[in-house]
């Protein structure tokens, strides 16, 4: 029998050294004479443990990791093919502490399929979200995704059958369904995770919305900085079209829809929505006035659909499984998973999918083991360079759009970045400042002269110039940024700045 | 202004003629003018203006508007360090002070022997994996200033 061996292709395991453990294992295989099957997966989202590679056994998939090429002889010599014992064995996956004590719905498959093969998604359940939305009139899908109180997981949180409502609503010659997938956020990886380890997944979530609204084109709106989820948007879209899932005739129920990708250009603004579709438009990223809503007026003046990622590949799984099924997890008004990424100092960083409800304490601690340099945490951000900084005091906080809202923080796309006890806050809040300064789309003033004004206040600050005056300066600029800007870039940058103040305000003394 | 060798022109005309039907076509055809040539010369402006009906302006207005695009020839190789916050909390910024120390550039240059250009860049999405960086195309994770010098021994390896 030829062995099946999973080495996963993401870039997050390829970054760590996947490609050259996928050569060596090949490589020694055909040393040895033996035939293998040689499956690139996504990731399981442990990267504190990738390389990790995985054997097919005859009861189940057994893991190894973290596999360096070096280690590949000596685990062909432990017979590693048959699930046998070597120093990096981590069990059956499934088995995995990490792993186990998740509640994967959107990220069911990644990890686990070939993400290039229809056959292989279909066989893990694929397409029956599809099979169902056709089976439904459009008005009865919408009512499906709004039963299930599924919110927008990009950051604004608003409530999908909402937006999808008024774009069915909309008479028009033409509509779009878009996917925001300009995933710029530091700290946020679970967008590339799921296009590179589940694409099919996206392409049948774009499709069930275009098939609900009426909309027969889609496009996926991918940052440049992902030219590795481009190449598995493009094999996957390629896929599906060859299968009759895209195309005139879906799935063979007479409907059409098309999809592509177009390249964003390293615009963090871009992932506004509006200055996403001026973008799409082949335009300058410049944020658009609302009203008119993008689900009235949107690509090209029609009516569109904008959601991120993780908002479209968590509808095939409602589809299939019911609403009710997806809205009893989470809490309050948060229904349903949030695929939270933990990130930046911690010592077991990765993907982790569960209802909502969770506290920061058990993330940062349980799951994520404290930080990767066994320093204690001094802050984290969360949300993404807009989101606010938490100190410990509230580590019993909830991940929970609202209870996050409480201690003056978001949630953001759900990214976790810990610092440790080394860290500055009031370089991170000049950081904030300057970042903004560089990706603000210039359009307004709060937003394009404020950041750059904030930077200057700063520094003046840590110069020991009128430290008190300008720290009261630095706070009016931050009200003026949030109430004045038309975006959230300028009207959020500020928040992580007065958290910094609010929680850290010993770190913005004069410096020597 | 620079203006184009005769070659260069009709490369660009030829990918204006492969996108011109697609809706909202000037981002592709930016892209395939930096896929072919290494970056969007000034001279290719007023070309592509022609071919798609715009103004200079507003080709101009969009290719400075994104930092993906550059205007000027970029060296054999891309170094992008990440600078955002989970790399900085891993040590991002000594990284970078190693890597201009290193290369003896600083961010947006390029090396007087045309080997490497060194770019900020905002994020790869490699966050659980810090310092991270991209080279050529090439994702690196947990990256110390030794690997780093390796890498560029190297060149630029595959991986």
């Amino acid at each position: 029998m030829t062995a099946t061996v999973y080495v996963p292709g993401d870039a997050g395991a390829l970054s760590v050294g996947a490609g050259e453990v996928a050569a060596a294992i090949a490589a020694e295989a055909k040393r040895r004479g033996m035939k293998l099957n040689l499956i690139r997966n996504g990731s399981r989202g442990a990267y504190w443990l990738e390389p990790l590679i995985e054997v097919q056994t005859p009861r189940e998939r057994c893991a190894y990791g973290p596999v360096r090429a070096a280690d590949v002889a000596s685990l062909f010599a432990t017979d590693f093919l048959n699930g046998g014992k070597h120093p990096l064995s981590l069990g059956l996956t499934d088995s995995i502490p990490w792993l186990k004590g998740q509640q994967r719905l959107t990220f069911e498959r990644v990890g686990v399929i070939d993400p290039s093969s229809v056959a292989d998604y279909v066989k893990h359940g694929g397409y029956k979200g599809l099979e169902r939305a056709l089976t439904l009139t459009g008005a009865a899908v919408v009512q499906a995704v709004t039963a299930s109180g599924l919110r927008g997981r990009g950051g604004a949180a608003f409530p999908t059958g909402i937006k999808w409502k008024t774009v069915l609503e909309q008479s028009a010659p033409q509509k779009y369904v878009t996917c925001n997938a300009d995933e710029g956020d530091s700290g946020t990886f679970a967008d590339r995770m799921l296009m590179e380890g589940d694409p099919l997944l996206l392409i049948e979530g774009m499709t069930i919305a275009g098939i609900a609204v009426g909309a027969t084109q889609g496009y996926i709106y991918l940052r440049a900085e992902y030219p590795h989820a481009h190449a598995a948007l493009k094999t996957a879209i390629a896929a599906a079209y060859q299968a009759q899932y895209l195309g005139a005739n879906v799935a063979g129920s007479g409907k059409r829809f098309d999809l592509e990708v177009r390249l964003g250009a390293g615009a963090y603004i871009c992932g506004e929505e509006t200055s996403m579709l001026e973008s799409l438009e082949g335009k300058r990223g410049e944020v658009r006035v609302r009203p008119p809503l993008p689900a009235i007026k949107g690509l090209f003046g029609q009516p569109t659909i904008v959601n991120n990622v993780v908002t479209l590949t968590s509808v095939p799984w409602i589809l299939a499984q019911g609403a009710e099924a997806y809205a009893n997890f989470g809490m309050g008004k948060s229904r349903g998973t949030l695929p939270i990424q933990l990130a930046g100092n911690i010592r077991r960083g990765g993907l982790v999918e569960r209802a909502f409800g969770l506290t920061l304490r058990e993330l940062l601690y349980d799951i994520g083991g404290g930080t990767a340099t066994g320093r204690p945490i001094r802050a984290v951000q969360v949300g993404g360079p807009l989101g606010a900084y938490i100190p410990p005091a509230h580590f019993d906080t909830a991940v929970d759009y609202e209870a996050l809202a409480g201690v003056g923080a978001m949630l953001g796309h759900g990214g976790i970045v810990v610092f440790d006890d080394s860290v500055d806050m009031a370089r991170m809040a000049r950081y904030a400042m300057e970042f903004c300064a560089i990706e603000s789309c210039g359009k307004c003033t709060p937003c394009r002269i404020g950041s750059t004004r904030g930077v200057e206040v700063i520094d003046r600050i840590l110069a020991g110039v009128e430290g008190e005056r300008n720290v009261r300066l630095l706070e009016e600029l931050c009200e003026t940024m949030v109430q004045g800007s038309l975006c959230g870039l300028g009207g959020m940058a500020p928040f992580p700045v007065q958290s910094a103040l609010k929680h850290f305000r010993e770190d913005f003394r004069a410096r020597v | 202004m620079e203006s184009l060798p005769s070659d260069q022109i009709a490369a660009v005309r030829r990918i204006v003629a492969q996108h011109r039907e697609r809706p909202g076509p000037l981002l592709e055809v930016l892209h395939a003018i930096q896929a072919t040539l290494g970056y969007v010369p000034e001279g290719a402006v007023p070309v592509v203006a022609e071919e798609l009906n715009l103004s200079r302006a507003e080709v101009h207005g969009v290719v400075t508007f994104y930092h993906f695009f550059r205007r000027h020839r970029p060296g054999a190789h891309t170094v992008s360090l990440c600078q955002a916050e989970s790399c900085q909390a891993m040590g991002a910024e000594a990284l970078a002070r190693h890597a201009r120390q290193r290369l003896g550039i600083d961010f947006h240059q390029t090396t007087a022997d045309g080997r490497f250009s060194l770019e900020p860049i905002y994020c790869l999405g490699n966050c659980a994996c810090s310092p991270a960086a991209m080279i050529d195309g090439q994702l690196h994770g947990r990256l110390t200033p030794e690997a780093f010098d390796a890498l560029v021994a190297q060149g630029s390896p595959a991986k």
